[in-house]
């Protein structure tokens, strides 16, 4: 069963096409990595996952309904790169006010916000957080609704290695409790995490397996170096 | 098949969603101590400064004293002018904080967002107003001939309708440059054609025309009336009405015009 279908995806920024026709499914109840370079168009991707982003062409489908359409807002969580909270609330005030949007209460927020392990923080401004925590709330701000899909902006930059690991950890945890997650990051240590990766790169979708695949497919166990390899190998076939 | 009907009606009007994310507003506003003083005062300076200006120029008998005709207008200028400024501010503040987009991820439609914001600072315009009206009645000596309750709700009206024009035109405003200079191209002529400077029948003709196609002159209008007659006239709440009705329809316009979907 796929959470998410795309066919044909065309999107252009300003002048510059960033997304000349992707297609690709995501499996249901894992996590899949999206990784590529800065500027690949992760971003404008997961935009159109969510429905913000205006689309040329292509169909976007998200648990069976178009991606943005009105039912699908309590059911698809989105975090985008920069924390987008409240600078000016606290923890517990910006989780509260996300969480009631879901239709979610006091005790769905605190849950939310020990989750992202911020419990000893709750009535500091978001504004007095570093950077590293200001991300956490607003994930926070998307699981406290629960969402059957969730799509994370590379929700681990600037986390020190502990925390990383838990986050990385509970991600595992919504997968395997049936929530679909698309994670998306530039460093490919964080690859080997995913349950499948999506490669992406100018645009273009370079691989669609999992991370053992690749491996096979790169002729390397490490992980960037098999996509530099795949990287390599395409551009061989194009020359 | 519940939860179908309930995520169907997720993203229509709903009073709660609206409500909570005018308690939002307005908790942000208390953690923001310096703008609710200057939001309860800065009018009244304003006011006392005019008081001063004027308080000892002679008036013609059985003619109403400059400041108590000038004063009043300000009552409903005042708000309006400050309203609309700080709402454009928060909602572009909403949107580069990336907060809009996200809430536009979420079951809240984007009429709830637009009206949360009007009903958080009409509440915020209401305690000004209480402050505003106090002190010119008493301090001032503001001569008002109506009910000053009557005062008091037409600068919240007012103030509401700068909320919902400055929703209005952050839907236009990319930056902070052009949204700073939306108070000039929306604001300044509603007060210059209001009737603050010259009585509206004294103006050329087709000024009339506009200045009666501009919601703040009814504002003016209705207060004029409070000033004028003790009792609430009919003329009175029609102006009323077209003051709030014209916010209303920003607040419709505004909502009309904030995309979820942009480039």
């Amino acid at each position: 069963m796929d959470a998410v279908t795309v066919t044909d995806l065309v999107v252009d920024r300003g002048r510059r096409r960033v997304l000349p026709g992707l297609s690709f499914a995501v499996p249901a109840g894992q996590v899949t990595g999206l990784l590529g370079p800065s500027g690949s168009g992760k971003t404008t991707l997961m935009r159109a996952l969510v429905g913000v982003q205006v689309v040329r062409s292509g169909q976007v489908t998200v648990l069976g309904e178009p991606a943005g359409s009105p039912g699908l807002r309590n059911r698809v969580g989105y975090v985008t790169q920069a924390p987008s909270v409240y600078a000016d609330l606290s923890v517990r005030e910006n989780v509260r006010y996300f969480a009631s949007l879901y239709g979610m209460g006091p005790h769905e927020a605190d849950a939310a916000i020990a989750d992202v392990g911020l419990s000893d923080a709750t009535g500091q401004l978001v504004n007095d957080l570093s950077g590293g925590q200001r991300g956490r709330v607003s994930l926070a701000c998307a699981l406290v609704g629960s969402p059957e899909v969730l799509v994370l902006d590379e929700p681990t930059v600037g986390l020190d290695p502990v925390l990383r690991v838990e986050l990385w950890e509970k991600f595992h945890a919504l997968a395997r409790a049936g929530t679909t997650l698309i994670v998306s990051s530039h460093v490919m240590d964080e690859a080997g995490r995913c349950d499948r990766l999506l490669l992406l790169r100018d645009g273009d979708l370079l691989a669609d397996c999992t991370p053992a695949q690749l491996r096979v497919d790169g002729r390397s166990d490490d992980l960037e170096e098999a996509f530099l390899n795949v990287v390599r190998a395409r551009e061989e076939v194009a020359a | 098949m519940t939860a179908t009907l309930e995520r169907r009606s997720a993203t229509h009007l709903s009073p709660r969603l609206t409500a909570s994310t005018a308690a939002r507003v307005l908790r942000q506003l208390r953690h923001d101590r310096r703008t609710i003083a200057m939001m309860l005062v800065l009018p009244s300076v304003l006011l006392g400064l005019l008081y001063v200006l004027w308080k000892d120029l002679p008036t013609l008998p059985g003619q109403p004293g400059i400041f108590d005709r000038v004063g009043l207008t300000m009552l409903g200028i005042l708000p309006f002018v400050v309203m609309f400024l700080v709402t454009s501010i928060a909602m572009l503040r909403e949107r580069t904080s990336g907060t809009l987009e996200r809430l536009l991820t979420t079951p809240l439609a984007r009429l709830d967002l637009l009206l949360g914001y009007g009903a958080a600072f009409g509440i915020a315009a209401a305690a000004q107003a209480l402050v505003t009206v106090a002190v010119a009645t008493t301090v001032y000596h503001l001569d008002v001939t109506g009910s000053i309750w009557l005062v008091v709700l037409i600068a919240v009206v007012d103030a509401v309708l700068g909320v919902a024009l400055g929703l209005l035109a952050s839907a236009f405003a990319r930056t902070e440059f052009q949204a700073v200079q939306f108070m000039p191209v929306i604001v300044l002529p509603q007060v210059f054609l209001c009737g603050l400077l010259i009585p509206v029948d004294q103006m050329a003709g087709w000024l009339q025309v506009i200045s009666h196609l501009l919601p703040l002159t009814y504002a003016v209008k209705a207060l004029q009336e409070v000033g004028s007659s003790a009792t609430a006239t009919t003329a009175m709440w029609i102006d009323v009405a077209v003051v709030a009705g014209a916010a209303l329809l920003a607040l419709a316009l505004a909502a009309a015009t904030l995309r979820r979907r942009t480039n």
